[in-house]
């Protein structure tokens, strides 16, 4: 720990001799004490956090549907080796596609307003949460699905008590890639084309060439991202999720 | 046991061939609904018209050289972060105190959206192709250290102290067993440096509107060009899927068994 604060701080150091040495322009590479200036300026704005409400509501409705809609593809997908041989090389193939290609049409069918933004944040976490859950759900125990039928289970309760159940680690894996991935593109579409959110913030700061203020922005939007990250790696933890296997 | 394995080839074709009517009737039906007018055609483009839009983008419009710039980009990006990753990747295995320092943070900046550091380098580099490429090297570089690091890190123990034994010096240990060892594993990080760093070109070329299929895609879609912007979306879907498909059979045909 001591030596990863102590890089953080060698890190700093170098940017702030960088910053006074005159080598690189001053407004392009502000010193450390301007960035903290307009970081704390930036906390206590209240058009922060109204833009901070913005693109939270954006990235937890499109992280929702993307994971009802990826869990839904994923069993379907998963619980049938036909559908999947027929299906899954089409989701395999637009996955690695750059989803923000899609925004302009995202623009046209759901407006200028959040709608487009939460339409481009499903698109980001759909496909890595629906090939997550297929994955798992090949990976079952045959054994518990033969129990399940052999009770002569119903579709819903095989659903309820078979696939969900066994299906929690890999499902956590795919909202942990899905969540990191819509936050990248609600960004991305909110610094394309919008009048409001975090991204916006940071693209009109780019535009007005508030450049510490734009760094402040940065590190905000990294941090919480950051911590959205390692608190669903920690609920995938309680699930044994990421843990060596010995 | 022939047999089975006839029987599942036949049973995976008749899937894939499923799957390929599927998606020709869903866009037959999306021809239909247009036609008819139940789905504005300002919304969405006939797939008849955007299959007509290609000889435009082709000659006119010029794809090739926009796919071409793209791939340009990606490369010096992907060759980018491996001259810079693979060095540091190997003092990362050299160095257990530069480990212990460096290694959680690079793979934080792993899973962190490194693409929304594109403001920051516009100002650095200004409005260039040196900025996407800077972009896609960053967006390519942890994958790359990460990689190279546990590939080193994977070499059997026993050819080391076989190789200590013949008391051979740290750099023959290096390139006779730890690097071979490697091969495999930094192929890998290779292939997602590549398809990182594609990902990140395409997506800042449309965010600055500068050369490349990403900027093609929004000066089309600010022409209001709609069917040559769905046969631009298409492309850069095919392209990329022919990307990540060549990466991984070239990675199988390049690893060593």
């Amino acid at each position: 720990m001591r030596l990863r604060v102590a890089l953080i701080l060698g890190l700093w150091l170098i940017w702030e001799a960088l910053a006074r040495s005159g080598l690189v322009y001053q407004g392009v590479v502000p010193s450390s004490l301007e960035i903290g200036a307009a970081l704390w300026n930036l906390v206590g704005d209240n058009a922060f956090y109204y833009n901070l409400s913005i693109t939270g509501y954006e990235v937890a409705m499109a992280t929702a549907i993307g994971t009802i809609a990826g869990i839904a593809t994923g069993l379907l997908l998963g619980a049938s080796r036909f559908s999947s041989q027929a299906f899954e090389p089409y989701l395999y193939c637009i996955g690695p596609t750059p989803k923000i290609v899609f925004f302009p049409v995202l623009m046209l069918m759901f407006g200028a307003e959040s709608g487009s933004k939460v339409a481009m944040g499903v698109i980001s976490c759909f496909f890595p949460i629906s090939l997550s859950v297929a994955a798992g759900v090949r990976q079952i125990d045959r054994v518990l699905i033969r129990v399940g039928r052999s009770f002569h289970a119903s579709t819903w309760q095989m659903v309820r008590k078979v696939y969900l159940p066994a299906l929690v680690p890999p499902l956590i894996n795919g909202i942990r890639l899905g969540l990191g991935v819509a936050i990248v593109g609600v960004l991305m579409s909110e610094t394309k084309l919008s009048n409001r959110g975090l991204g916006f913030m940071a693209i009109q700061d780019y535009a007005h060439f508030q450049i510490p203020e734009m760094y402040a922005i940065l590190i905000v939007i990294f941090t919480l991202a950051m911590l959205l990250n390692s608190l669903v790696a920690r609920i995938g933890m309680r699930y044994g999720v990421g843990r060596a296997r010995g | 046991m022939a047999g089975r394995r006839l029987s599942a080839r036949v049973e995976r074709t008749a899937a894939l061939l499923s799957g390929f009517i599927a998606a020709a009737l869903g866009l037959m039906l999306l021809e239909g609904l247009i036609q008819k007018g139940v789905i504005s055609r300002f919304v969405i483009s006939p797939p008849s018209e955007v299959l007509a839009s290609f000889p435009m983008l082709l000659f006119s419009e010029g794809l090739i050289d926009h796919a071409l710039q793209t791939f340009g980009e990606t490369f010096a990006a992907a060759a980018l972060a491996a001259v810079i990753g693979m060095p540091v990747g190997v003092a990362l295995d050299r160095s257990q105190l530069l480990c212990e320092a460096c290694e959680t943070w690079i793979a934080g900046l792993a899973s962190a959206p490194l693409i929304l550091l594109y403001p920051l380098f516009l100002v650095l580099f200004g409005r260039t192709a040196l900025t996407i490429i800077v972009m896609g090297a960053i967006s390519g570089l942890p994958a790359i250290i990460l990689k190279t690091r546990e590939g080193l890190g994977s070499a059997r123990p026993v050819l080391l102290d076989v190789a200590r034994s013949f008391n051979a010096s740290s750099s023959q240990q290096f390139w006779k067993i730890k690097f071979p060892a490697a091969i495999p594993t930094i192929f890998m990080g290779i292939r997602l440096c590549l398809l990182l760093s594609l990902l990140a070109v395409v997506a800042v070329e449309f965010l600055i509107d500068l050369d490349g299929l990403g900027a093609l895609i929004s000066d089309l879609a600010n022409r209001f060009e709609m069917p040559a912007m769905y046969g631009a979306i298409v492309s850069v879907t095919v392209v990329s899927a022919c990307f990540f498909l060549v990466c991984e059979k070239v990675e199988r045909w390049l690893r060593p068994v």
